[in-house]
C-alpha cells in the first residue's frame, strides 16, 4: 500500500510541481493517472520511488516512510518497487538477461554484484520473468537489435526479476506504435491479474486509461481534480481534467 | 548602400559582426610570424640542409641486417614496457575517470580534486617524466615503465572521462529505481555503456606507448632508444638504419592489429 500524505513538490525555480496532493493506493489496483503534460504525472510517480525528493508531505510504502528512508533503508524500499520509463532505459549495449539480471542487484552484497557473482535462483527468476512476457527466445541477444515493443518488454521483464510489490509505469507506450501498445498494456494487465502486482501508470490516451484501469486519477496543474472507477471517469470529468476545448478532446479520443 | 535597403524586422536577431573572423584572422597570423621570427626560422637554412639530408640518406643505406638479430632483444624489451606501461596506466586511469566525471558524482568535492590530478599528470612529457625517474631508480626499463604508466593515465583519463559523461542517463535512472546503491548503480549503469570505448582508448594509448617507449632509451630508461643512441654517436648509421626500419615495421603492425580490434569495438 502507498499513502501520499499532503505531498508537495517545489522546484528550485519556484514552480509548484505538486500541490497538496493526498492520497491511498491499496495494493492490487491498476491505477491509471491522466492529464495534459506538465500537470505532474511523472513528478509524483517519481516523487513514490523518490527519484525525485519532495518539499512537504510524507510518502508511505508499506507502512515505512521513503521520505525519511535513508541508505540501505531507501534502496531497500525502492528494491520493492519496480519501474517502467517511456524510453526504456536499458543498457544498450548489454544482453538482454544481463538486463533483466540487473533488476536482481538489491538482493546481493555489493562485492559479489562487483564481480557478476547472480546464483542459479537468480537466472531462474529472470527466465521465468522473460517467458512472462513472451521473450525468451532473445535473452541473449543485446538490448539495441530489439525493437521498441521488445524493449519495453524486456524492462518490463526487469521489474519481475525485481520481485517489486508494485510497479510504476512513466509513459510506458509513449514511444510505442499502437499494435506494439496494446501487447505492452495487456502484458501490464496481466501481470496485475496474475501476480497481484500494483500497477501505477501514466498515460496520455484516455481510451488506454478507460480500457484498463481499475481507478482514474486525474491531475490538474499539480493537483487531484478526479479519483474513481473507470466508469465514473465520464466525459465531463476528462473535460475538466484536459480543459474544455472540443479539438483537444478530439484528438485525446473523448469526443463522441 | 545595400545594407540600408535590407529589410529589418525588430524581431529579427542581430546579423553577426564582421569585425570578429577578420580579428581572429590578424590574431593568428601575427602569432605565427612573431614565432617564427623568435625562433629565426628560416626556409634558406631548410634549403641548405638538404645536401646533409642527403648525405645522411646515403649512409643509411644499405641497412646492416645482421645488427637486427641483436636489436630482437630490446625491440622485445620495448613492447613489454609498453604493455606493462599502459595496463598499469589503464587500471588507474579507469577509477580516477570515473571519479572525475560529473554526471556520476555530483559533488565537486570529489569530481574538481579528480581533476586537478588528471591535469597535473598531463602536463608532464614523457621524455621528462622517464628522465626524472631514471634519476630516482637509475638506468633499466624500472623508470621507462613508470613514464609510460603516468603517460597513459593522463591520455586515457583524459578521453575516457568525457566518454564517461556522455553516457545515457536512462540506465542510471533505472539502477537508482531497482534500489542500487552506488557502486551497484556504477557497476551495472556506467561500466555496461563505457568498457567498449575504454578498451579502445586503451589500445589506442598502447599504440602511441610503443613509440614512446622506443625514445626512452635516450634518457636511459630501456628499450631500444639506448641502441639508436649509440649507433647514432659511433657514426654507424648502417645499424641505425636497421633499428628504423625494425622500429618502423613493429610500429606499423602493432599498429594495424590495433585498429582493426578498435574498428569491431565501435
Amino acid at each position: 500500500m502507498i499513502e501520499l500524505k499532503h505531498v508537495s513538490k517545489v522546484y528550485s525555480n519556484g514552480t509548484r510541481g505538486l500541490n497538496n496532493i493526498h492520497l491511498q493506493m491499496e495494493a492490487g489496483e491498476f491505477i491509471v493517472i491522466v492529464g495534459l503534460s506538465g500537470a505532474g504525472k511523472s513528478t509524483l510517480l517519481r516523487s513514490i520511488n523518490r527519484l525525485h525528493d519532495i518539499s512537504e508531505g510524507e510518502i508511505l510504502i508499506n507502512g515505512n516512510s521513503i521520505t525519511k528512508a535513508k541508505g540501505r533503508e531507501l534502496y531497500r524500499i525502492r528494491r520493492d518497487i519496480g519501474m517502467i520509463f517511456q524510453n526504456f532505459n536499458l543498457v544498450r549495449r548489454s544482453s538482454v538477461m544481463r538486463n533483466v539480471l540487473s533488476g536482481r542487484v538489491g538482493y546481493h552484497s555489493t562485492l559479489k554484484m562487483m564481480f557478476g557473482l547472480f546464483s542459479k535462483q537468480d537466472k531462474q527468476i529472470a527466465i521465468d520473468a522473460l517467458e512472462r512476457v513472451n521473450i525468451l527466445e532473445k535473452a541473449y541477444i543485446r538490448a539495441d537489435q530489439l525493437s521498441g515493443g521488445q524493449q519495453q518488454r524486456v524492462s518490463i521483464a526487469r521489474a519481475l526479476a525485481q520481485e517489486a510489490k508494485v510497479i510504476l509505469a512513466d509513459e510506458p507506450v509513449a514511444s510505442l506504435d499502437p499494435i506494439t501498445t496494446k501487447q505492452v498494456m495487456d502484458d501490464l494487465y496481466r501481470i496485475n491479474q496474475e501476480l497481484n502486482i500494483t500497477m501505477v501508470v501514466n498515460l496520455h490516451s484516455v481510451d488506454l486509461a478507460r480500457a484498463y484501469a481499475s481507478r482514474i486519477i486525474g491531475l490538474k496543474n499539480g493537483e487531484v481534480v478526479f479519483d474513481g472507477t473507470a466508469k465514473e471517469a465520464t466525459r465531463e470529468v476528462f473535460a475538466n481534467i484536459y480543459g474544455k476545448n472540443n479539438q483537444t478532446m478530439n484528438q485525446i479520443g473523448v469526443a463522441k | 548602400m545595400k545594407e540600408a535597403q535590407l529589410k529589418q524586422s525588430a524581431e529579427m536577431s542581430v546579423p553577426p559582426r564582421k569585425l570578429k573572423p577578420i580579428l581572429t584572422t590578424l590574431l593568428v597570423t601575427t602569432a605565427i610570424f612573431w614565432s617564427g621570427w623568435q625562433i629565426e626560422f628560416s626556409f634558406t637554412e631548410l634549403v641548405r640542409g638538404f645536401p646533409n639530408m642527403w648525405d645522411l640518406i646515403v649512409q643509411l643505406v644499405p641497412p646492416n641486417w645482421d645488427y637486427l638479430s641483436v636489436i630482437t632483444t630490446p625491440i622485445l624489451e620495448t613492447i613489454r614496457m609498453a604493455v606493462i606501461g599502459t595496463t598499469l596506466g589503464g587500471l588507474i586511469a579507469f577509477p580516477l575517470s570515473i571519479i572525475a566525471a560529473r554526471n556520476v558524482f555530483q559533488s565537486a568535492w570529489i569530481t574538481v580534486p579528480a581533476r586537478f590530478v588528471l591535469n597535473l599528470i598531463r602536463t608532464i612529457p614523457e621524455l621528462l617524466l622517464a628522465a626524472l625517474f631514471v634519476a630516482v631508480f637509475g638506468i633499466g626499463s624500472i623508470p621507462g615503465i613508470f613514464a609510460l604508466m603516468l603517460f597513459s593515465i593522463g591520455i586515457i583519463a583524459k578521453l575516457f572521462y568525457e566518454a564517461v559523461e556522455a553516457i545515457d542517463p536512462g540506465p542510471l535512472e533505472a539502477m537508482t529505481a531497482v534500489g542500487a546503491n552506488k557502486i551497484k548503480w556504477i557497476f551495472y549503469g556506467v561500466v555496461p555503456q563505457v568498457m567498449a570505448s575504454f578498451m579502445s582508448f586503451f589500445l589506442y594509448t598502447f599504440e602511441i606507448n610503443i613509440r614512446a617507449a622506443a625514445v626512452l632509451g635516450l634518457v636511459g630508461a630501456g628499450g631500444i632508444g639506448l641502441y639508436y643512441e649509440q649507433t647514432l654517436g659511433f657514426l654507424d648509421y648502417g645499424k641505425t638504419a636497421s633499428i628504423i626500419m625494425y622500429t618502423l615495421a613493429v610500429v606499423l603492425i602493432i599498429d594495424y592489429l590495433s585498429t582493426r580490434i578498435r574498428e569491431k569495438l565501435a
